[in-house]
């Protein structure tokens, strides 16, 4: 169990968030809202080809713009005096193979563009109005070449190559599970099902497009970057590695971010252009993504097209999943993409359920679009999406109830912890009343009633059930390792308690929306008995801040939180050793509560935390050897990852007239363990739902046959409205993690990986008399105008 | 290059500048007289972060050169609080946790004060349709009208704010 009852006097309330004042009058500062004296201003030409060859760069005339400082091509980067920013490194590989260098992103290029977006010149001007007029300036003599869009066409003979390293575009053929005994199960069950489900790619799109801000100083050689960052301490390595310039001289500071859902977790070529460059003029520069390129270059999600298998037996009893995956990389490797569609997508693809065998096959191959990596949820969502289509289906095809059919293969809650069939150990897990109370909120037997009642009517109400397993707090390091991972997956906290008793918890992880200051406070106030408002709460800089890995995979809660509940923990342990020498009783006779270290059995001797603070820096009367100060570090590793869960459940009506959906409830109950503040949980899940259903409905990054985005602007993609985004029902349960020291799992992603099969399968329910048993998102009106038009019994239903 | 000159009233504090006539409003506001504030998200209408009010009326900041505002009254979310008080709207997004990075926050509320202007009493429904062309990536949406709805309220029961 946890380590201390989290229920405390801030710890598990909804308190005032400590980041709002700022954000709500205006007064913070977003990159794109800094400045520094003699700034100038960059703008990246991008090629406008998904594939081609450049014949010639004429950068003349954009030379000649007034108030242009300089446009530079990868050949003038490769003639300067500073080294020329290398490949931006894959930062996870195989543990059998290491992804080379040929496929990692390239800053620069000069001879050939695999995608459209790739960096290919760049104006430095005094204002930006100047430096994009003059990038229209600049001729590119470009060559166009065959491209490709689809992993499937990509592993044709005849398709274009996109690196002589891979003839056959085929990067990695990644294969997990036994193979053997799954093809046992599939052999000796019942029925088997399968379904198919083509590689939608999703643009992150947090509002805030990336930027950066970079100064150096010659005479110091100090270089600082300012960026739209999730984990600044990686983006310093890579970056250390990428300009060959030594880490302890580079600063990154993520300052106020707006948004990011894995899009700036990564690192690209324009930060490392914006850095080189102001090292290159010894002048501060600044870049901003203007939204089409941000939709061009930000590293997509998704893209993993699947073919799943279910065996099952007539009594509802899944025996065994088997899937063929083509992840559709793009161009590049990007960094942490070799992890997603393989280790992280194979850990959740027995779901909650207790299956005998699994076995999963997954190629990744190159194609000409942006490269993809992790976005809100990673390749968790397809693993889920599948998995549920999948019940979805069998228990249609076997006439089971599809809730019955998810009770029936759960996990039961007293066979916990769980080794799974994909090698992970589940921590804990009660998922029945999850389902339960979902059940109860939407009211099922009735509401199921209500469809056939509508049904005789001609009217679809559709009911869709998605129940989930989530993999959140990615650590520990050593399993990550094994695992192919290049960097520790620990957090680091410290806890300053300055003398006067006021608290800074300086933290690795790097909140950009999620609500760190508060949560991370509430931790700490708890834990050291002091003023909620007394804690502040620091991330985002590397020269505050001395280590860190970072906000993403929901690990700040389970990770981060645990460093600073650990740190904080330290701090109390320093402060009773303290006490116990100046009130003169041995260590074991102080209680510590409330923020006062009171001897045992007579409370009127005590010193509060502050007091201790004071004579911690007086340091005139501490134990033998005690060094003075009150500040603890803790480089909290954690035991095991961990596994939230739920269900949801999506209720719609279809107009079989003209496809219109209309979604009538929308119930989900999660849970993530402990809740810091179930504000922020409930705020985290609401978020999750609308990217959710979002992918379902509505989003989808598309390229025509040439590589050309389809979808690089607001008005082509389909984000969620405030009026297409339903009132969200939404209930928890709470079964603590015992693999940290606060009992929380982590929310951040739930609702993306509940929503889309909750939405994908109401819809297959409600056309169920159609004859339609499955739907590829998004799930746009028209398609379900089309399928309907397309079925065996047309739009008049059955009748 | 040629420049004109243009005066800008914004939150009540009267700018006289000498602009390039193809500056947009919304990077006036930020650039030249550091209403930062208002954001930008996609420089072309469709996300609503850089809504301010323009002679009472919400605009999308990106969609208007500056010289299009000249003489106007302009209001960004600099200009909410005023005397040291949070706007009814400000404290509905802080307490029904209406924002998560708080990015489209500025313009979202800008929008939000037109619109209890317009309709003092919104359904719910209401509140979404009036809302539609302002984007949210992290909340999903349901807290921002949880926080028209309470600012609503507030205004109603006599807050200091019309
Ligand atoms: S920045 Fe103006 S509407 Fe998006
Ligand atoms: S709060 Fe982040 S975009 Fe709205």
């Amino acid at each position: 169990m946890s380590e201390t009852a989290p229920a405390g006097k801030y710890f598990g309330k909804t308190v005032e968030r400590k980041e709002d004042p700022e954000l709500i009058t205006g007064d913070a500062g977003y990159v794109d809202d800094l400045e520094e004296p003699g700034m100038c201003h960059i703008a990246i030409l991008r090629s406008q080809h998904g594939h081609a060859k450049i014949n010639d760069i004429d950068t003349s005339r954009a030379e000649e713009v007034e108030g242009v400082i300089d446009v530079l091509t990868a050949e003038d980067f490769e003639a300067a005096a500073l080294p020329t920013p290398g490949h931006i490194p894959v930062i996870w590989h195989f543990t059998d193979f290491e992804i080379p260098e040929a496929f990692w992103k390239r800053v620069i290029v000069g001879d050939r563009a695999r995608y459209q977006g790739e960096s290919i010149a760049v104006v430095i001007a005094e204002d930006r109005y100047t430096a994009y007029n003059a990038r229209d300036q600049i001729h590119v003599d470009y060559e166009p070449l065959d491209a490709v869009v689809s992993p499937f066409d990509a592993m044709e003979a005849d398709a274009p190559t996109l690196h002589d390293e891979a003839p056959d575009n085929v990067v990695f053929d990644w294969e997990e599970g036994d193979a053997e005994a799954t093809d046992e199960q599939f052999e000796a069950a019942d029925h088997t099902f399968s379904v198919e489900l083509p590689s939608q790619r999703i643009l992150p799109t947090s509002i805030e497009t990336r930027g950066a801000l970079a100064t150096y100083s010659g005479s110091s050689g100090k270089l600082e970057l300012q960026m739209t960052s999730q984990n600044p301490h990686l983006h310093r390595s890579l970056l250390s590695r990428v300009l060959d310039y030594p880490e302890h001289k580079i600063q990154v500071v993520a300052p106020d971010v707006g948004g990011g859902f894995g899009s700036k977790i990564y690192h690209y070529a324009d930060e490392a252009i914006t850095a080189w460059l102001a090292m290159y003029l010894e002048r501060p520069v600044k870049w901003i993504a203007p939204r089409s390129e941000a939709s061009q270059t930000d590293a997509h999600g998704r893209g993993l097209a699947q073919e799943g298998e279910l065996a099952i037996d007539d009594d509802g009893t899944v025996r065994a999943v088997r899937v063929t995956g083509h992840v559709d990389l793009g161009a590049y490797v990007s960094c942490l993409l070799p992890a997603l569609p393989t280790d992280e997508y194979w850990g959740v693809l027995s779901g909650p359920y207790d299956l005998n065998a699994a076995h999963c096959r997954i190629r990744g191959v190159l194609t000409n679009a942006a490269p993809v990596d992790a976005y809100r949820g990673a390749n968790l969502t397809d693993a889920t999406h599948l998995l549920e289509r999948l019940m979805k289906t069998a228990a249609t095809e076997l006439g089971i109830d599809p809730v019955e059919i998810r009770r029936r293969n759960f996990i039961s809650a007293d066979e916990f912890p769980f080794e799974t069939v994909t090698g992970m150990l589940y921590d804990s897990g009660d998922y029945e009343p999850a389902l339960d109370r979902a059940l109860e909120m939407v009211d099922y037997e009735a509401l199921r009633g209500r469809q056939a009642k509508l049904r005789e009517e001609g009217r679809y109400l559709g009911i869709g059930v998605a129940s989930f397993i989530e993999m959140s707090g990615l650590g520990p390091s050593a399993i990550c390792g094994m695992l192919g991972a290049q960097s520790g997956y620990w957090e680091n906290s410290t806890i300053r308690v300055h003398p006067s008793g006021t608290v800074t918890a300086f933290c690795g992880t790097s909140g950009h929306g999620q609500g760190h200051e508060t949560t991370f406070a509430q931790i700490v106030a708890d834990k050291l008995g002091v003023p909620y408002d007394d804690v502040e709460v620091v991330e985002g800089d590397t020269d505050q801040i001395a280590h860190g890995q970072g906000t993403y995979a929901s690990r700040s809660g389970p990770v981060g939180g645990g460093a600073v509940a650990r740190g904080a923990d330290k701090v109390v342990e320093k402060g009773r050793k303290i006490a116990a020498h100046q009130l003169e009783v041995q260590l074991e006779d102080i209680d510590f509560e409330d923020g006062a270290f009171a001897v045992t059995g007579a409370p009127d001797r005590s010193m509060t935390i502050q007091e201790i603070a004071a004579e911690a820096y007086l340091g005139h009367d501490l134990p033998d050897e005690m060094e003075p100060g009150l500040e603890e570090t803790s480089f909290y590793d954690p035991e095991n990852l961990t596994f939230p869960f739920g269900t949801h459940i999506a209720v719609v009506e279809i107009d079989p007239a003209t496809g219109e959906l209309e979604f009538v409830r929308y119930v989900g109950v999660d849970d993530c363990g402990e809740q810091i503040n179930p504000q922020i949980v409930e705020g985290q899940v609401q978020g999750g739902v609308a990217q959710g259903i979002g992918q379902a409905r509505s989003e989808a990054a598309v390229y025509d046959d040439r590589g050309n985005i389809r979808t690089a602007t607001l008005l082509d993609y389909g984000l969620p409205k405030t009026n297409t985004v339903p009132e969200l029902e939404l209930d928890s349960t709470v079964t603590p993690s015992p693999h940290n020291p606060i009992g929380v799992k982590g929310v951040g992603e739930a609702g993306t990986l509940a929503a889309p099969p909750a939405v994908v399968n109401a819809v297959v329910d409600a056309l169920e008399p159609f004859g339609i048993d499955h739907v590829n998102m998004p799930v746009t009106d028209e398609v379900i105008w089309t399928a309907i038009q397309e079925s065996e019994t047309g739009p008049g239903g059955e009748s | 290059m040629r420049r004109e000159d243009v005066s800008l009233t914004v939150n009540g504090n009267e700018h006289e500048i000498s602009i390039e006539p193809s500056r947009l409003l919304v990077h006036t506001l930020r650039g030249e007289l550091g209403y930062t504030g208002t954001n930008i998200g996609c420089e072309s209408g469709v996300c609503g972060a850089c809504t301010v009010l323009m002679d009472g009326k919400p605009v999308k900041s990106c969609t208007l050169l500056t010289m299009q505002a000249d003489g106007a009254e302009i209001e960004t979310v600099e200009g909410l609080k005023t005397n040291g008080e949070l706007h009814p709207i400000q404290e509905g997004f802080s307490q029904e946790h209406g924002l998560q990075c708080g990015y489209c926050t500025p313009g979202m509320m800008m929008t939000a004060v037109d619109l209890l202007k317009q309709n003092p009493d919104p359904t719910r429904e209401e509140i979404r349709d009036g809302l539609e062309g302002n984007l949210c990536r992290c909340t999903g949406y349901q807290n921002i009208v949880n926080a028209v709805e309470s600012a609503a309220e507030k205004m109603h029961s006599g807050g200091s704010h019309e």
